[in-house]
């Protein structure tokens, strides 16, 4: 009897294995092993900010391409494409660094609140309600939608203003913020030397005299900052300036001669500041 | 045993404060401002440019697509502007703002008050009427009527039912124009059967109108029943109303002429048989200006286009301190952040709520009660709707209807922790709703 069970159990486990053996060798999948070891020197962030789904699809593309050119791993930034380009024995050309920048500065004295919202604290349910608590109907709503995606903590709700802002030694420019936004109040821009930037901190395309009434420091379609700009860098589309990081040389003239201040500098030494400096390094 | 819905619905205090009111003529706007997109689908093309002169009935927006209609002028005098003003949510829409010069209307119109019963127009030219007309649904969903009465091959009508439930606490314009106006709404009802060809129609209406429903089993006419209804909430809903008239349930995602029958609001009927009747297209509409907040409750015949604002002076102005103004009922209506903004074809009324009615208590975690449960007349499960909304959970949200939620307000209504359940659900319906157009 147990002879019996011993064979037939046998048996069986003899030709499952005999064939499962035939399946694996004929369906076998041969997959890169560069895509494992890429895999492996990515952060595993799985943030999605170079645009694959995931590490592991942004691996296989890595392997897949002829050129790193286009790829990048906004988390890990040079270093790690470095180490990318060495597993593959490809080239990695020099990326420009980017970080996020919210375009509004309505804070509580320059945007004054004309209702109270009571409901689902949240960026999305107030934007399809209506257009927010303040008379602008584009600025920043500050229930922090952005701040849950962020997987870096590098976007945070200021209390004292009530707006967004980025930590840009945190930021990592994945752009989930950018995607999270329901006003596109966010954008990724060119981090200039000493992670210095320019760009016009508002999205109001209401015309001038409305966009004045709801917030002091609205960009009303002036177009003085275009006349100032020597490198044709800003352009005016539906009475919203923009200004072009890839052609923007830093000057600061649209700065000054933004009537509302609606121009953001970010990290420069203040004006004064700036040229003591100048004449104590000489 | 009367006649309701059989799932869910709630019952809020009715605090009906202006039921039986007459309805008073609303002082003329110096300025109007008319909005192109009054109605559910595309927005209309504008077709006067500043400076024209416009008359009280002149078509100023024409209707840009299948879903969509006309816009007229509800006043008569000089186009200030064709510019986007800020709507009731805040954000600007394409609209047209009049200065008033006067009160001329159109000669087409016929302004007299005598009841036309006769009409030798066919089916086809009183759906060309009412469409020409710009009639969108009345009872705030402003849908095109037009659209709704041509049902899409293959589908035929067998009933009409006249919505006349104005299950929202606190309105009555529905109440006060049956009462003014029955003989009329009657003949518009006899023109929507003709419209779509159905011999017989109902007028669902709520219990807590005695008055009305006397008044309208009076004048009557054949193939008409007059069908009091519970007064439960949501009973007006297009879908509980089939269901409490004709005990039949919609698939999802279908339309109600799936089962046989086309719905419209009592607002609807009259305003039909105004067009085609005395050929006025829809240019005014009844608003009950009511609630704790105002001195004297009132119910007005306001042109489109006047501010409310206004509305809220003629009605005394506020009394106590000043909470919410919400353009429509407490349950579906949208608290306003600004009062000058104009009326619109979807606005049934405005509500002002003193502060201590209007504050929000505040949320707590879900004790699992089922309540919410129990009270959605969709029948479906709201908590774990906000759930999967608050998670992220698109695919669980859409596998357990979502899009089903008619945003009745009755789970949020019902929650003992005071939690803001339909916010989150009408996110993830937005949501869903985005995603489910993108995979087609």
């Amino acid at each position: 009897m147990i002879i019996i069970s011993v064979v037939v159990l046998g048996g069986i486990g003899l030709i499952s294995s005999v064939l499962l053996y035939i399946i694996s060798k004929k369906f076998e999948i041969q997959e890169d092993p560069r895509i494992g070891l890429t895999l492996e020197a990515l952060p595993s962030a799985n943030c999605g900010g170079c645009g694959y789904p995931g590490c592991a699809g942004f691996a296989a593309a890595c392997v897949k391409a002829e050129s790193l050119d286009e790829l990048l791993c906004p988390v890990g930034g040079k270093a790690v494409m470095d180490k990318v380009a060495e597993i593959l024995g490809k080239k990695v050309t020099e990326v420009e660094a980017r970080v996020a920048v919210v375009r509004c500065q309505g804070d509580c004295e320059a945007r004054a609140k004309t209702n109270v919202y009571d409901g689902l604290k949240a960026c999305a349910a107030v934007s399809k309600l209506y257009a927010g608590e303040t008379a602008c109907a584009y600025g920043c709503l500050a229930y922090g939608d952005c701040v849950r995606v962020c997987s870096f903590g590098a976007i945070y709700i200021n209390e004292s203003t009530g707006l967004a802002e980025v930590d840009e030694d945190k930021c990592t420019s994945c752009g989930a913020c950018v995607k999270a936004c329901p006003k596109n109040l966010i954008e990724l821009r060119k981090k200039g030397p000493k992670s210095r930037m320019i760009y016009v901190g508002c999205m109001s395309k209401d015309k001038g005299g409305d966009a004045k009434k709801a917030c002091a420091r609205a960009c009303i379609g002036c177009s003085k900052c275009e006349k100032a700009c020597e490198f044709g860098a800003i352009s005016l589309v539906a009475n919203l300036a923009y200004i072009d990081f890839q052609k923007c040389c830093l000057c600061r003239k649209c700065v000054s001669a933004c009537p509302t201040n609606a121009i953001m500098e970010l990290n420069f030494l203040p004006e004064r500041e700036a040229t003591e400096a100048k004449a104590m390094a000489e | 045993m009367l006649k309701t819905f059989r799932i869910g619905g709630i019952h809020p205090c009715e605090n009906k404060f202006s039921a039986g009111g007459q309805i008073r003529q609303a002082m003329l706007p110096e300025r109007a401002v008319i909005f192109l997109a009054q109605h559910l689908g595309v927005p209309a093309e504008a077709v006067v440019k500043k400076g024209d002169m416009v008359k009280v009935g002149t078509l100023i927006g024409k209707s840009a697509g299948f879903i969509s209609a006309n816009i007229h002028s509800s006043v008569s005098g000089k186009v200030a502007r064709v510019e986007a003003m800020p709507d009731m949510s805040g954000y600007r829409r394409p609209a047209i703002v009049v200065d008033v010069e006067g009160d001329e209307w159109e000669p087409t119109v016929d302004c007299s008050e005598e009841l036309t019963v006769h009409t030798d127009l066919d089916a086809k030219d009183i759906i060309k009427r009412i469409a020409d007309a710009g009639i969108v649904g009345m009872g705030g969903a402003t849908f095109p009527t037009h659209v709704k009465l041509s049902p899409p091959p293959g589908l035929k009508a067998e009933i009409i039912i006249i919505n006349a439930a104005e299950c929202e606490p606190y309105l009555t314009s529905d109440h006060s124009l049956i009462l003014e106006k029955s003989k009329e709404v009657i003949v518009g009802t006899a023109l929507l059967m003709k419209a779509v060809g159905v011999t017989k129609a109902v007028v669902g209406i709520e219990n807590n109108k005695k008055d009305a429903i006397e008044a309208l089993r009076k004048v009557k006419t054949e193939g008409i029943e007059i069908l009091p209804l519970k007064a439960r909430y949501p009973q007006g809903g297009e879908k509980q109303l089939i269901d409490a008239v004709m005990r039949r349930q919609i698939q999802s995602g279908a339309l109600p002429v799936s089962v046989g029958a086309i719905v419209q609001n009592v607002g609807t009927a009259f305003a039909v048989y105004e067009a085609v009747m005395k050929n006025k297209p829809l240019i005014e509409r009844i608003v009950t200006v009511t609630g704790r907040g105002v001195v004297q409750p009132s119910i007005f015949r306001a042109r489109i286009g006047t501010s409310v604002q206004s509305l809220i002076e003629d009605a005394g102005g506020f009394v106590g301190n000043q909470g919410k103004v919400i353009a429509g009922g407490p349950m579906m209506g949208k608290a306003l952040s600004s009062t000058e903004v104009p009326v619109v074809k979807g606005t049934s009324g405005i509500l002002l709520l003193p502060q201590e009615e209007s504050y929000r208590r505040k949320s707590n975690n879900c004790i699992r009660c089922a309540k919410c449960v129990q009270a959605c007349p969709m029948g479906l499960n709201p908590t774990l709707l906000m759930m999967a909304t608050e998670f992220g959970n698109w695919q669980l949200a859409e596998d357990n209807y979502i899009i089903d939620c008619i945003d009745c307000g009755s789970c949020s209504y019902t929650c003992p922790s005071f939690r803001p359940l339909l916010d989150s659900i009408r996110l993830g319906k937005d949501k869903v709703g985005t995603l489910i157009r993108a995979r087609k």
